[in-house]
């Protein structure tokens, strides 16, 4: 696990962000290119180089879906490039009745409100997978970690759901 | 009695190793350089003592003039007097035309882009801006009695897109500057601000100039700069807020033919009334024009409610960039005025009202940008070696490729940080299919018409294959001053293609050396000699970096590894003192590079573990 080890941070899929915000700030105050502004045209590329790796640790690291398919395929499960598998039909159901609710909320009464409720119920959504991805992925059995893999597509659902509200929030407000 | 020579620690007591650096706000209506001087920042004036440059070019005959002496000829001459140029960097004519409406410009379209037909031939936005940045390169130098300048930070807006920074280093590069850095507006402020107040935490800086508008979300922890997020428009600006006057003029006198002459005049007795504004709380505009006098009065009410649709529309971005940055109003400490057009009443309370604080506006929302990019600019061309500070700053718009459809893939979302490489993989649709056409566009919306352009170059010779079977991996590279380069491969062959993006907007490096001869042989300078000199600086800039690097580090090197190395110094070293052709020290240095490169990386992975060390040990 290369970006945790880059981070000095225990290999966990619950993360400590604060910590990881500050291994960040101190890995960039050692390779950021503006530190090598008076070096050799190497130096400065190898920075340049090194800084966007330890950027994208970062961004990989901070976000719950792409940390968890890290997480995965450094045990050997890459499921990110795949297309969508899941079959689960009772939570494709919950989904398409929640993508209806999303389309119809802008018409509704109060939609603050309305806004407010739907991001309580995607928040519950994200706990309740993130919790059980968080053992999955501590886990040594093959079972566990194909269902690792099934809670990340349906991770990744909750969060096109929470990009989509937002989209329409802004266009609400806009 | 004694004189004591007091150094603060990591500044040179020794005032000859002191190197000369500015930093430069290019701006829309005015630019401005600045320096650091004995430890503090300053804007350079001219020599009759103003600071600010008005961002204006006249173009004559056989005549450039720039500055104020251009803004006066551009009513009666406006057809040849370039103004707000930068609002042109990067763009095409419909977009300028969809933008700004009328102008007094007669557009071209030439091999390097688009230009403004003058008395002095096509002048593109780029060359005039190097005109700008050339005036303010000489004022610089003046004011240290011809001492030569090192090297420049040049400020961007932070929503310029690629093809507007691109244009904008196409420019400092014409002017002859050495560009250590473009640095976006906005983080520059933060510093200015940061860096005087000493604060930590959250901060907004909403920075509205002439022509374009900005907001950043920056979080400052200890001597870094960090910025969460930003938005803007980088066409809104003071110039809207003109045009909408404009309007008004032209609806009180009945006069809607314009010549650009007439054009000319309305806008500017409309910035003069929008100025006025601020401190009145009616003004009385006198328009004298086909041998009528006009009059027309404007309240300050009656101004904020006409531009009000544009204030909106800043706050719309402020909102959406705090959403991007994950902050509340609540979290976010000051918020910082950048840029002229924040002097407007209407603007302060809106944005007062917005944010719930009063905004902050103690150094002058004209010069904040300047200073701050001055003292980056002093940290990077090494006058402080100690310094803490560091800039981490992210891409304002999204990169993506073109997919079936007429659709966008995003490759890299705003708000990344950078520098940043990413990866995607694509594949053949058809079987046997030996080519792909690649398309890079910006912009956050789904469909290409809606996104920028910023290239089109294509993957040739992949072998044929059954569609789907071959693996085309493209890799988007953003560096630190914002600028991508993008690369495609095909993994089982390694057939590849490489472009830096240099846009049809943009300059090919070919044309600006080309136009710097010119520029040059206009000056009667040397080109040869001084690409010699400049490699001769540039070898001895190499030789102390690894001087000051062996000292410290050299057990990290075998015997062996060491003398090949010192070998390689030593004939870099005999180059500079002897070389006729820049080539022969640049090759010289090349080899210096390839020596030393597996150094470089084990100082870096050194340094890597130690800082991590430290922190470990803080904690036991």
């Amino acid at each position: 696990m290369r970006y945790f080890e880059l981070f000095n941070i225990p290999v966990d899929y619950n993360v400590d962000l604060a910590k990881i915000n500050q291994q960040y700030l101190e890995l960039q105050r050692v390779v950021h290119p503006d530190r090598f502004a008076g070096k050799g045209e190497r130096e400065k590329l190898l920075a340049v180089q090194k800084t966007a790796e330890i950027n994208d640790a970062l961004a990989v690291l901070k976000h719950p879906v792409k940390r968890a398919e890290y997480m995965l395929s450094e045990r050997g499960v890459d499921i990110r490039a795949e297309q969508q598998t899941l079959q689960d039909p009772i939570f494709l159901m919950q989904q398409m009745e929640m993508r209806e609710a999303l389309e119809e909320l802008p018409q509704s009464d109060d939609v603050e409100a309305a806004i407010e409720q739907f991001e309580q119920q995607i928040k519950a959504l994200d706990v309740e997978f993130s919790q059980q991805l968080a053992q999955q992925l501590s886990s040594d059995s093959e079972q566990d970690l194909q269902l690792a893999a099934d809670n990340i597509r349906k991770l990744k659902f909750v969060y096109k759901l929470r990009d989509e509200l937002a989209r329409i929030e802004d266009n609400l407000f806009d | 009695m004694a004189l004591l020579q007091i150094a603060e620690p990591g500044q040179s007591a020794a005032p000859h190793e002191h190197k000369l650096a500015v930093g430069i706000d290019l701006g829309t209506t005015n630019s401005l350089v600045a320096t650091v001087q004995s430890g503090e920042a300053k804007t350079l004036a001219d020599f009759d003592g103003s600071v600010m440059l008005p961002s204006v070019v006249r173009y004559q005959s056989d005549d450039v003039v720039v500055g104020s002496a251009a803004q006066q000829a551009s009513a009666e001459d406006p057809t040849n007097t370039l103004i707000s140029v930068k609002r042109f960097l990067g763009k095409t004519q419909p977009e300028i035309e969809q933008s700004y409406g009328q102008l007094p410009y007669e557009f071209v379209q030439t091999d390097s882009g688009l230009a403004v037909n003058t008395v002095a031939g096509p002048i593109s936005p780029v060359q005039a801006s190097a005109e700008i940045l050339r005036s303010l390169r000489a004022r610089a130098e003046a004011s240290f009695a011809g001492e030569e300048l090192q090297g420049a930070v040049i400020t961007v807006p932070a929503y310029f897109d690629d093809a507007q920074r691109q244009s904008t280093k196409d420019a400092a590069e014409l002017a002859g500057l050495k560009v250590l850095r473009l640095l976006n507006e906005p983080t520059a402020a933060a510093v200015a601000y940061g860096l005087d107040s000493g604060q930590e935490g959250v901060i907004a800086v909403y920075d509205l100039g002439g022509g374009t508008f900005d907001i950043s979300i920056l979080r400052l922890n200890q001597g870094v700069f960090e910025v969460l997020a930003t938005g803007g428009d980088s066409s809104l600006g003071g110039d809207d807020f003109d045009s909408a006057l404009v309007s008004v003029f032209k609806q009180q006198t009945g006069i809607n033919d314009l010549n650009a002459k007439e054009l000319r005049l309305f806008i500017n007795k409309a910035k003069a009334c929008k100025e006025a504004l601020s401190s009145y709380e009616t003004v009385n505009v006198k328009l004298e024009l086909r041998e009528q006098s006009h009059t027309v009065t404007i309240t300050r009410a009656e101004f904020a409610e006409l531009v009000m649709p544009l204030v909106k529309k800043t706050l719309r971005a402020c909102r959406r960039a705090a959403k991007d940055a994950g902050v509340s109003n609540e979290e976010i400490l000051q918020v910082v005025m950048v840029g002229g057009s924040t002097r407007m009443p209407v603007i302060r309370e809106q944005v007062e009202a917005f944010f719930e604080k009063q905004p902050l506006t103690s150094i002058d929302p004209d010069r904040v940008v300047a200073i701050g990019a001055a003292i980056q600019a002093d940290i990077l061309v090494g006058n402080k070696p100690d310094s803490d500070m560091l800039l981490l700053d992210v891409l304002p718009l999204s990169l993506g490729l073109e997919t079936m459809g007429g659709l966008v893939e995003k490759i890299i979302p705003r708000n990344t940080t950078i520098p940043v490489a990413r990866a995607q993989e694509f594949t053949t649709f058809k079987d046997g299919q030996t080519a792909m056409s690649l398309h890079v566009l910006q912009g956050e919306r789904e469909l290409v018409d809606d996104c920028r352009s910023l290239a089109k170059f294509s993957l040739k010779g992949i072998p044929p294959m059954a569609a789907g079977a071959a693996h085309i991996r493209v890799t988007f590279k953003v560096d630190a001053d914002g600028l991508l380069s993008v690369s495609a491969m095909e993994k089982s062959t390694g057939v590849q293609a490489e472009i830096q993006v240099k846009p049809s907007f943009g300059l090919s490096d070919d044309q600006v050396a080309q136009m710097l001869k010119e520029s040059m042989s206009n000056a009667k300078e040397d080109m040869q000699a001084r690409m010699l000199k400049e490699q001769q600086v540039e070898a001895l800039r190499v030789l102390e970096a690894l001087e000051a690097s062996l000292a410290t580090d050299s057990a990290l090197l075998s015997e062996q590894e060491l003398t090949h190395l010192r070998e390689q110094m030593t004939l870099l070293a005999q180059a500079r003192e002897q070389a006729q052709s820049p080539d022969e020290i640049k090759n010289a240095i090349e080899k210096v590079d390839a020596a030393s490169s597996e150094f470089a990386s084990r100082r870096m992975d050194v340094s890597i573990k130690k800082a991590l060390q430290g922190q470990s040990v803080d904690e036991v």
